[in-house]
Order: C-alpha cells, then structure tokens, then sequence
C-alpha cells in the first residue's frame, strides 16, 4: 500500500503543469480553455487528496522521498513528502477550497481579457503548487520553498491590476513584510542544522527529545528555534506586529481574498507550528508569547473591524482575528482545536470572502457598505449563504464555527481565566461585527445611485454554487470535532489527527458541568450581541465617527506609527543612499579607479622617450634588480 | 691561476661594456663595448671550461675531453661575433650616409 502512495507527487505537480499551460498559453488559449484547465488540475488534486485521505485514515503514515535536493558534506537534505494526517487535512482543504474558488473565479474574472484571464490562472494555480509544496514537505527547507512560492504568488495577486500603483504598493507591503518573517524563519532553519545537523521533521524532532546520542538541543536553542519560527508564522500569518499588510492586501480579486488571504495561505503559519508541536510543547515560554500574542492580535483586529466600512476589510480584519484565535489556541497546548479552527475557519471565511465578492459584483465594484444596503431582496442565494457564514463565525450552534470556537475558549480557560474573559469578549466583538456588515449590507434601504439598483443582480450558477457547497460546509463541517462531554467518540478529529498532533493534556481539566455552562455562556451571549446588531444597525443612516470610533476606524493608527517609526526612517535613509551615498562613494569608486587609471599611464607614457639609452638603461636595471633577487632574497 | 680571477676580470670587462652601452652616444663605441661584453662572456666560457677539465683530469680523466664543449661554443660565438660586426658596421655606414652622423640620440625618428 505504502508503495502507491509514492505518486502524491501527482497533487502538486498538476497544478503546476496547468500553471505552465495557462502561463505560457494565454494568448493562445480562449477563456473556456483557461479556466477549465485551471479548475481541472485543481480538482484532480482534489480527487488524489481524498484517495490520500483515505490511505491515512486509518492511523498510517508515509514519507515519499524522491531525490536528495541539496547534499553537502554530512548535511544531506532529501526533497521528500510527508503524508500523514495533519497534511491530507490540509491537502483537503487546500484542493477542495481551491477548487471552489477557482470555478468560483472563472466567472468572477469574466470580464478581463484573454492574457489577463490566463495570467490570473496560471498564478492561482502556481499558489495551489506552493500551497501543496508546503504542507507536503518532510522538512523545513521543502516548506520553506512552498513557504516563499506562496508568498510570491500572493505579491503577484495582490498587485493583478498592476495599473493601479496604490494596488503596487499594497503588494510590496505584503511582500516585505512577509520577508521580514522568512528572514527569521530562514535563521531558525540555520539553527536547526548547525545542532541537529538536519532538518527533517522526523529527525529534528528526535533530536529534541534527546533520542540521539551525540546531539541535543539546549533548552534555549528550542526556545530560540520556536521563537524565530513563530516571528516567520507571524509575517505568513498576520499577527502582531506584522499584521497590517492582510487588510491591504484586499487589493487583489476577491476570490484571492478568499483562497490566499483567509483559506490557505495565511494559515500557513498555523501549519508550521502544529507541525511543530513537539518542539513547541518544550517551550513553555515560547507558548506564552503566541498565546498572548494570538490573543492581543484577536482583540486589536477586532476592535478595528468593528467601524470598517469597506466589505472586505472587515473580512480581513475579521480573517486577522480569527488567525489570532488560532495563535491563542496554539499558544495554549490546544494544536487540534487550531487546526479544526483552519478548517472551519477556511469554510466560512471562504464564503464570506466569495459572498462578498458577489457583492461586489452586483453592485458593479462598489465595497463601501454605506452605499449598499436591502441588497437581500434581490440577492437571496447570496444573502442565505452569506448568513450561514456570519452564524457559523459568530459562534452559534450547531454551526461548525461554535465547535472551534469553543474548543478554543475551553483550553484558554483551562489555561487562565483572564485569558478566557478577553477571548470570550473577542468573540462577542466578532458576533457584533459580522452582524452589523450582515445587516448594513443586506437589510433597510438602499442607498447606492439609481444605476446601482438598475444593475442589482444574482451571479450566475458558477458563483452561487461555491457559495452554497461553502455554505454546507461551514454549517456542518464542525460535526467532525463534537467535544467529547457531548459523548464519546464524537471527537473523530483528534482521534484522526493523533498520529500526527496531539493536544496537550491539561493541568486542571475542566468538569462537564463547567463546560455546558462556559458552551451556555458565549452562545447566549453571542445572540444578545447579535441582536444588538440587529437594533442598531438594521435601518443603518450615514453619520460621522468620532472619539474611540475614530480611533477604530483609522485601524488605531497603527500604519501612521509603523509609517512615522519605520517607513519614513527608511525612505529617508534610502534618500540619503540615493542622493549622497551612491553619487559619491558608490560612483566616486568607479569613476576613481578609471581616473587613478588614466592617471596613471599619462604618466608612465613618459617612460616612452624615444632614447634608445635610456631603454638600455632601463634594460640593464631591470637585469641587475632580477639578478640581485635572484641571488639575495630568494632562497 | 685560480678561477675566480677570470671572473674578475670578465666582471670588470662586463661592467666597462654595460657602462660604455649606457653611456656613449657614438654608435661605433657602442658597437666596440658590444662586442667587449661578448669577448667577457667568451673569457668565462674558456676559463670554466678549463677549470672542468682540470677536475676531470684530477678525477683521473685522462683523455681530457672533459669541458671542450665550452671552448667549442666559444668559437661558434666569434663567428657569430663577426657576422654580426660586419651587419652592424653596415648598418652604421648606412646611418651616416643617412643622416652624417653616427650618434644615436639622432635615431629617434620612430618617436614621431
């Protein structure tokens, strides 16, 4: 059995070839052609996926090594996939999703031409490669390529409509921002090979438990190692204090919103640090910082999304708060609950994201809720679906959301109660936010220009039918993780995930009756946050912000401080370089070693007198100098 | 006569030779201190070669064949040496019906 699965290398080489095919041929290729090779590589990595899926079901694990990728001295580095479950969860997600998005886009994009639709394509596509490079490698270097390939793919999407510099601009922040991550991802894989002297899952993670002799980890190489991995997880996904590029990042199409910058690739992150559960579980002060890290990025990014009015950002800021979620639960030992969090996270913020695109779409481009409004009477499929997102983030049972929400705040709980209150009140603030983008958008009047309303439509098939696979999904996708008070077994997602992570046991386990009554508690709260949401907002009026709504709404100022902090020092210290710098030492070099040149034979030209005597001369002292080293100084 | 007074003096006719070259500007006193270092040259040759034969005698050579490849070559270099006087005087009669004179620091044309 084993043996069959060596072909996974088909799942991410697809979409790979269909990159290829819709990069090299989108002049060629007509959009049917584009988007159906597109979505078919996509879906056969979807189908491979749950064939892998299956295979691993049952407790099994496989690594497929395929070649040695780099081979120095004793450091050998094989380009191999690890297929286990903590992946094919991934894998599924990842090809499921984006196949979704994908036929999803092939509507959605309609409207470019052929080069750009192809473009758009063969970059989705790549993303989907890079995604699956970097849940499937066996080590931290092939993770890391998938790492940096998605990272690329999403500077590239974001800045898809390159005519619009402020849209540049958005990308490069991503970018950077995201190689300030990779530079300490980048540090800790160093580490792990200067101690362990490989990189491999498998064997560092020996190392670390002190099964091989010869080698061990000191505590604080692993406390330094699972720092520097979480300042990368920070950058790939968006915490504090590398935070503010995802919300910018809402440049790019909506169906990128949806696939990179909610589904996957922001929880790559996430990825990594359950895959390194083990090294995170021995340090304990590392844990502390994501937890509360997570916890503050929860709270921060809540409070900005409360008084957004463009669609997507409180998607985004909604996206950075759940991801802080995750950190939170990461943070305190509950690796299964964050991953479920992925999951059902990547189910409803899908929707929402694709929702929002259809929106979008109707509307004719306009993001601004305040122009929108009763939009649910002529978008029913959209307005249903987009629903079904909100309760299912909100945290309402039985949507899958509560059950990953909720396994969440028991282990902050478990963990500390302060902890507990500001998650729960985080929580609160998401039910609040999402219910006042859901009612602003979809109830009382409308408010766009008379064109608008004319152009007010439902998307076609290919968009409401993601939306409403999404929908299911996002209201029973939860099911598979039941917590265990509500009966035994029902927690198939941690008896699945075992092998691969597992939660650590806690200190203090909560009783069952505490459960039901801390389940009882954020439900019955999260409904009286909705319907204060529904009292305030369902008749929504323009009116200006001020004081702490200010504050909000200009996302607590955080870009002016990294701006006035970072950005401006930079620009100037770059002016400098440009204006003094370089003209002067960089050119000032160059230009001297010509002119000490040029100097140099004008003078030695002299040496050329024409006097025969004087080459003799010349000659002969030449002969006496060669003779006399010769003889003198060599020995 | 030991050897090292040979090459005194082809060191002294050596010097006076490279310093006459350096020094004059008459062609034909150039030409004569030339030809004052190749005869320095051909003196050492004879008087190495004398001094092998002596070893090789000492040694219990007798047939005395020892070192006569040096005098051997000191010949051929007089041939040469007057092949070579012969070309260089033309040249020089030729610079004076050139240019009536035999001083080289006129030979400069190449300069310009």
């Amino acid at each position: 059995m084993n043996n069959a699965l060596q072909i996974v290398y088909l799942i991410p080489l697809l979409p790979l070839l269909g990159f290829l095919v819709n990069g090299l041929g989108r002049n060629y290729m007509s959009k049917t052609l584009i988007s159906w090779t597109g979505s078919g590589t996509v879906l056969a990595s979807f189908i491979l996926s749950v064939w892998v899926f299956l295979q691993v079901k049952d407790g099994n694990t496989y690594v497929a090594h395929y070649f040695d990728f780099i081979k120095v001295d004793k450091l050998v580095i094989p380009f191999a996939f690890k297929i286990d479950q903590l992946s094919s969860l991934f894998l599924l997600i990842i090809t499921g999703v984006g196949f979704l998005i994908h036929v999803y886009s092939a509507s959605y994009m309609h409207e470019e031409n052929r080069g750009h639709y192809g473009r758009y394509f063969s970059y989705l596509n790549l993303f989907v490669f890079s995604m699956l490079l970097l849940v499937m490698g066996a080590n931290y270097v092939i993770l890391f390529i998938g790492w940096e390939g998605v990272g690329l793919c999403s500077y590239l999407l974001i800045g898809y409509w390159f005519g619009n510099q402020s849209y540049n601009k958005a990308a490069n922040k991503a970018f950077v921002m995201n190689r300030i991550g990779d530079l300490a991802f980048l540090i800790a894989i160093f580490w792990m090979i200067s101690k362990a002297g490989s990189t491999g899952f498998a064997e560092v993670f020996s190392v670390a438990k002190g099964e091989v002799t010869g080698q061990s980890f000191t505590g604080f190489d692993i406390t330094m190692i699972t720092l520097l991995l979480f300042i990368g997880a920070t950058g790939k996904s968006a915490q504090i204090p590398l935070f503010t590029w995802l919300p910018d990042a809402m440049a790019g199409p909506t169906p990128v919103s949806a696939l990179i910058h909610a589904a996957t690739m922001v929880t790559a992150g996430i990825y990594m640090i359950a895959r390194s559960n083990i090294l995170y579980s021995m340090a304990p002060l590392t844990m502390d910082i994501v937890a509360w890290t997570g916890l503050a990025t929860a709270l921060l990014a809540a409070s900005i999304a409360l008084k957004q009015n463009d669609i997507k950002k409180v998607l985004a800021y909604s996206t950075v708060s759940q991801l802080g979620f995750m950190f939170l639960a990461l943070g305190t030992g509950a690796y299964v609950a964050a991953v479920f969090h992925v999951m059902t996270h990547a189910f409803f913020k899908a929707l929402l994201f694709l929702g929002s695109g259809s929106v979008i779409h109707a509307m004719g481009g306009e993001q601004d809720i305040r122009n929108m409004g009763g939009l649910s009477k002529k978008l029913k499929i959209t307005f249903w679906t987009f629903v079904a997102g909100c309760v299912a983030i909100a945290g309402i049972p039985p949507f899958s959301g509560f059950f990953s929400k909720d396994a969440i705040l028991l282990s902050a709980f478990e963990k500390s109660p302060v902890m507990y209150g500001i998650a729960l009140f985080t929580a609160l603030l998401t039910a609040f936010y999402m219910f006042r983008l859901l009612f602003i958008t979809f109830t009382g009047k409308f408010r766009g220009t008379a064109q608008q309303a004319q152009h007010l439509h439902e998307s076609p098939a290919a968009m409401t039918l993601p939306l409403i696979i999404l929908a299911l999904l996002s209201i029973a996708g939860g099911w598979v993780g039941i917590p265990e008070v509500f009966g035994h077994g029902l927690d198939q997602l941690s008896a699945f995930l075992r092998p691969a992570v597992a939660s650590l046991p806690h200190a203090h386990p909560v009783s069952h009756e505490t459960e039901y009554a801390l389940m009882g508690v954020s439900t019955l709260l999260v409904l009286v946050m909705i319907l204060a949401a529904w009292f305030m907002f369902r008749n929504y009026q323009r009116k200006e912000t001020a004081g702490l709504a200010k504050w909000l709404e200009n996302k607590w100022y955080v870009d002016e401080l990294y701006d006035f902090l970072l950005v401006n020092p930079l620009h100037k210290l770059g002016g400098w370089f440009r204006s003094v710098a370089d003209p002067r030492l960089v050119d000032g070099l160059v230009n001297g070693v010509g002119k000490a040149v040029q100097y140099g034979s004008r003078q030695l030209r002299l040496l050329q007198s024409g006097q025969v005597g004087s080459y003799v001369l010349l000659m002969v002292l030449s002969m006496v100098l060669f003779f006399g080293i010769q003889f003198f100084l060599r020995k | 006569m030991p050897v090292i007074n040979y090459i005194y003096i082809a060191i002294a006719l050596f010097s006076i030779g490279v310093v006459g070259v350096l020094t004059r500007r008459n062609a034909i006193i150039i030409f004569m201190c030339i030809e004052l270092m190749l005869n320095a040259v051909n003196l050492m040759l004879v008087a190495f070669s004398k001094m092998h034969q002596n070893a090789a005698i000492l040694a219990g050579d007798l047939a005395g064949n020892a070192g006569s490849d040096g005098q051997l070559f000191v010949f051929f270099i007089m041939v040469v040496a007057a092949a070579e006087v012969s070309v260089g005087l033309a040249i020089i009669v030729m610079m004076y019906r050139n240019i009536h004179s035999v001083d080289i620091n006129f030979l400069n044309r190449l300069k310009h």
